[in-house]
């Protein structure tokens, strides 16, 4: 038999009469919706490879919060190797009457020594390879810092003591890193214009590196030399460190973006089970049929398998297109905070989509189609015999395995797997227990409502399993959905509102000891109360009771990463403010010296306990105190506070700097201005412009999300129409019937009507609670927040459910009343 | 020969005491009331169904002996069917549905011997059109081609004319009693029909699952 021909036929005519819509449909929203987020994170991928090369913008990197040793330079040239100087740091600058924050990077001829910097000479020409660097006196910046600025190319901008020209606009700094966001825009700086900003100074928060780059050979040997030179807190960089943090952060996104999509693809399966049932329940006569005329099992199986082929293939290409569309829409959602420009995608992700497509279809249908070879040939005679039943645990295994390569390919990491299972059947039995005392709850109200309303709420009730099923899938989605805007806007707008009125706005750091005095009189002569002025020293914290800190810490943890950066230290006589002793005493003036309060999250991290001596080295200097006391910090107080607080004996002597938080009013911002023109070595950093960017970043973040969710919601809708599709031979029938008995056209309408109408608003109610209940767990549990109920979700869930559940299910069903009663009762 | 099913009520007998010989070539129609066991005991000559008990020949081959696959293969050689509601695949056209016994039974040339029985059933010049655009006569006479493209040894036809009115019903049976006659294929057919039922050699009468004495005297149900 030609079974290519006779599929290829049956799938054409399925497909021209509808039949096989809902389930190509549920299989292209899963395809596209997996798909998305593949080319997506390809797109990223192939960026940063790309980029792999200039990420350092050398071949070695040394780097240190303090300057580093000249004499390596001289060392590196007699390795035969390149180098190149660079130090950054964050400033304010000027251009007519606004400030700004920017990360100045600072750098010497021969940078970049690998990667390109590009640049473009005004916001419209094209970008090119720069050949050199800054020139003196001028400066290179992000086209975002002369927005900011309300600048254009060309324009004079102050940095600390000196003036730059801002001559042309950076399009690619190979080392500024990968991140994902970048709150101050970059500005390039020639190295010999540092002193004339009298930025660095004592104290001062900046980065120091030199750069290297030469033949391989040459590179390692010149690094296992610098190896055994490096002090604590100077730290070599190969192109084998500097990925991996970017790296696990994009991991992180595509885990994240892929379990929203795991949803969808979740729900589509059940709108393909459903689908897949109901086509099985259509074809049986052609089964028989075939094999009365002679098909083996084995034919009917092979033209099953060759259907579901095809159909997975041409699903595969068009929700690979789709998704290839829905990616580029994320990526001008989000891409901005990953990258200027992505390459485009390669093919892989359209090969995920094929695997996909397979996936779902040997996980959600095979097993139902596989019955159709167990027709018996006799129900060509006898009309009421049919397969024998497919066995549950046959459909679930399918099913749970389809889902599970699909998680394991995103997720790699079968413990992790093995949770968000776990967390995963949780939810649904929870939602699904819900939905279904929803569904019961509804049929008892038949009594007291109308006929319309009874005949619809009689249907919720006596298709008691699919009104669970489409409840639970469109209260999931529409839930997710209200929870990210609960967390955009309420958890956001609650912490902001929690803050005291006049919560400090403004950080002032990189204070000199010598400023102190005229930065106070410069506030009083200001009318403004003077600042509290906090004292800062850096230092590394290298053992805890004498035992080194070196590989104490799992990689990649937060512990690991608080030992790994410089520590500010503080010291006070008093406990400041916003702070509270959880253990152990705060000292008094009678107290020793060499005392140490830690803050307890800080310890716990660390591992630290009352009575432990932590050392440090301070400016090369080494220091031990003994911990007296742990304390609880209110971070919110937007206050200066710091992990680790000393009595002020102890740092006497270290050098310091100073830094300062204030609320200065929207109406005398003007007078910052000034502060910084008089004081040009002091950043000033606006919390709220920080505050504004962090939320831009959270407000895309969220928007990624729910587009991601979005196609959950599809998803959901396919689950409805599924259900619809396979009661629409009953519903035809009964709306026959009604009208043979005398029911108006409205009425059945609105029968139907009430029935979808209640539906939403099930899912409405299922999803406001769930919404309300994560979003109060949120609140209360991780972010601290009072909790606050906002009837806007519950509004939201009816709605929203009411019109998407409402309209889709009036419109996927109201054929089936408009047929001529006469004809679907002679057909029936 | 016995069929028995399995039902909530417990095991009932479909049919009992089942024994027949039908002759090659021989007419036979099957008549008595809905629920007699007619449509039953044709699935089980045609290989459609097992018998509980007792054992089938068709041709030759004792087909109760085989697996589904194999009594399958053995229709698509020697077996023909004719359905009350034609039973054709609405996106293959007249020609392909004729072809496609002859393809599952692995014949080449299947084009020109389904355009030569359509001819016979006056047909070729709409094969290429699909059922929906065919009347309720010309489909069933396009089944009746599906059924003699295959040179079947047996012909089963099922109330062949439930689905016809009566002129059209009288034209499909002159055609397959003179394509029946022309190849001296067997035939077994169900009817409620009694002046169809008379056209064929032997009548046998059923009733509550056994086959009554073929006397003759029973009223078609």
């Amino acid at each position: 038999m030609d079974s290519g021909r006779l599929a290829l036929r049956g799938l054409s005519r399925d497909w021209l009469s509808g039949e096989l819509g809902v389930l190509s449909g549920a299989l292209l929203v899963a395809v596209a919706a997996m798909t998305a987020i593949g080319f997506f994170t390809e797109r990223v991928g192939t960026a940063m490879d790309r980029e792999a090369a200039g990420v350092l913008a050398a071949d070695l990197v040394v780097r240190s919060r303090a300057p580093l040793n000249d004499e390596w330079l001289d060392a590196a040239r007699s390795f035969g190797l390149d180098s190149a100087r660079s130090l950054s740091f964050p400033s304010v600058v000027i251009a007519n009457d606004s400030s700004t924050l920017v990360e100045v990077r600072a750098v010497s001829a021969n940078y970049p020594l690998r990667g390109q910097l590009r640049v473009r000479d005004d916001f419209f020409s094209p970008a090119a390879v720069a050949t050199s660097i800054p020139a003196s006196g001028q400066g290179w910046a992000d086209a975002r810092l002369l927005a900011q600025l309300g600048a254009g190319a060309g324009a004079k901008i102050g940095v600390g003591a000196a003036e730059l020209h801002l001559q042309r606009l950076l399009d690619h700094v190979p080392d500024r890193g990968w991140r994902f966001v970048d709150l101050a825009p970059t500005l390039l700086i020639n190295i010999d214009d540092v002193q004339a900003t009298q930025l660095v100074q004592p104290g001062s928060r900046v980065s120091y590196r030199f750069l290297f780059a030469g033949e391989p050979a040459d590179v390692q040997r010149f690094a296992t030399w610098l190896g055994g030179e490096l002090r604590d807190g100077q730290r070599l960089v190969t192109l084998d460190d500097a990925q991996p943090e970017i790296r696990r952060a994009l991991d992180r996104a595509r885990r994240f973006l892929g379990l929203a999509a795991i949803v969808a693809v979740l729900l589509a399966g059940v709108a393909i089970a459903m689908s897949a049932r109901h086509y099985v329940a259509r074809h049986l006569d052609l089964a028989a049929l075939m094999k009365c005329l002679g098909a083996r099992q084995a034919d009917i199986l092979r033209l099953n398998l060759l259907q579901l082929a095809l159909l997975a293939v041409l699903a595969a290409v068009a929700g690979s297109l789709v998704g290839y569309g829905a990616q580029a829409l994320l990526v001008s959602f989000v891409g901005e905070l990953v990258a200027s420009e992505l390459p485009p995608a390669g093919l892989r992700p359209a090969l995920l989509g094929l695997a996909t497509a397979v996936l779902m279809l040997a996980g959600f249908a095979l097993p139902a189609l596989l019955q159709l070879r167990r027709t018996p040939p006799a129900r060509v005679l006898r009309h009421d015999l049919a397969p024998p039943p497919l066995s549950n645990f046959v459909f679930y295994a399918a099913a749970m395995g389809a889902l599970g390569a699909l998680l394991y390919w995103l997720i790699r990491d079968l413990s992790l797997m093995a949770w968000i299972s776990l967390g995963a059947i949780i939810t649904a039995g929870l939602l699904t227990l819900a939905g279904w005392i929803l569904v019961a709850g509804t049929g008892r109200l038949r009594g007291q409502v109308g006929i319309a309303w009874r005949y619809g709420l009689a249907n919720i009730a006596r298709r008691g399993r699919d009104s669970v099923v489409q409840v639970t899938a469109f209260g999931l989605s529409l839930m997710v959905l209200l929870l990210l805007g609960i967390v955009r806007n309420d958890l956001l707008e609650g912490w902001q509102a929690s803050l005291p009125e006049e919560a400090p706005n403004h950080f002032l750091i990189n204070i000199q000891p010598d400023e102190t005095g005229p930065l106070r009189e410069f506030f009083a002569n200001n009318g403004l109360a003077p600042p509290q002025l906090v004292p800062l020293v850096r230092a590394r914290l290298l053992a805890i009771n004498a035992a080194p800190l070196d590989d104490r810490y799992a990689p990649g943890s937060r512990a690991e990463r608080l030992v790994n950066r410089e520590a500010n230290l503080s010291y006070s006589e008093v406990l400041p403010a916003a702070n509270k002793i959880t253990a152990g005493r705060f000292w008094t003036r009678d107290s020793p010296d060499y005392l140490v309060s830690v803050e307890e999250d800080f310890a716990e991290s660390l591992g630290i306990s009352l009575g432990d001596t932590l050392s440090f080295n301070i400016a090369g200097e080494d220091l031990d105190a003994t911990v007296t006391s742990l304390r609880s910090v209110d971070w919110d107080s937007f206050q200066p506070n710091f992990f680790m607080l000393l009595t002020p004996s102890s740092l006497a002597g270290y050098p310091s700097t100073f830094i300062s938080s204030l609320y200065v009013d929207e109406s005398r911002r003007a007078i910052l201005l000034d502060m910084i023109r008089q004081f040009p070595s002091i950043t000033s950093i606006d919390m709220e412009a920080i505050l504004n960017q962090v939320r831009g970043v959270i407000d895309k973040a969220v928007l990624a999300v729910e587009y991601v969710f979005g196609f959950t919601l599809l998803a959901g809708l396919m689950v409805l129409i599924a259900a619809v599709q396979t009661t629409s031979d009953e519903r035809r029938y009964e709306a026959a019937m009604l009208r043979t008995l005398g029911a108006k056209k409205r009425v059945v309408f609105a029968g139907l009507a009430s029935e979808f109408l209640a539906l939403g608003m099930l899912a409405g109610l299922l999803a406001a609670a769930g919404a309300t209940v994560s979003g109060a767990l949120l609140a209360t549990q991780v972010f601290d927040l009072p909790l606050a109920i906002n009837p806007l979700v519950w509004a939201g869930g009816l709605v929203g459910g009411m019109l998407l559940v409402g309209v889709s299910g009036i419109l996927a069903a109201r054929k089936s009343v408009q047929e001529s009663p006469v004809l679907v009762l002679r057909k029936a | 020969m016995y069929k028995r099913v399995t039902s909530p009520e417990g095991q009932l007998t479909i049919l009992s005491e089942i024994g027949l010989e039908v002759k090659a070539g021989e007419t036979v129609a099957l008549v008595g009331p809905s629920g007699a066991g007619k449509s039953t005991l044709l699935a089980l000559l045609a290989g459609l169904d097992e018998p509980s008990s007792g054992q089938v020949w068709l041709d030759g081959e004792e087909i109760s002996a085989l697996d589904e696959d194999g009594r399958a293969s053995l229709r698509a050689r020697r077996v023909g069917f004719v359905f009350q509601s034609f039973h054709l695949i609405a996106s293959l056209t007249a020609e392909e549905n004729v072809m496609l016994p002859l393809e599952l039974a692995g014949y080449r040339d299947a084009r020109q011997a389904a355009d030569a029985v359509l001819d016979q059933v006056g047909l070729l010049p709409r094969r290429r059109h699909y059922p929906r655009q065919l009347s309720g006569g010309e489909k069933q006479r396009v089944a009746i081609a599906r059924a003699f493209v295959t040179e079947p040894a047996v012909l089963f036809a099922d109330e062949p004319t439930g689905n016809l009115d009566k002129r059209t019903g009288e034209t499909v049976i002159e055609l397959l009693f003179s394509l029946n006659a022309r190849r001296a294929t067997t035939l077994v057919m169900v009817t409620h029909d009694v002046a169809l039922a008379g056209r064929c050699d032997r009548v046998l009468h059923m009733d509550g699952g056994r086959l009554l004495p073929d006397d003759g005297t029973q009223g078609l149900g």
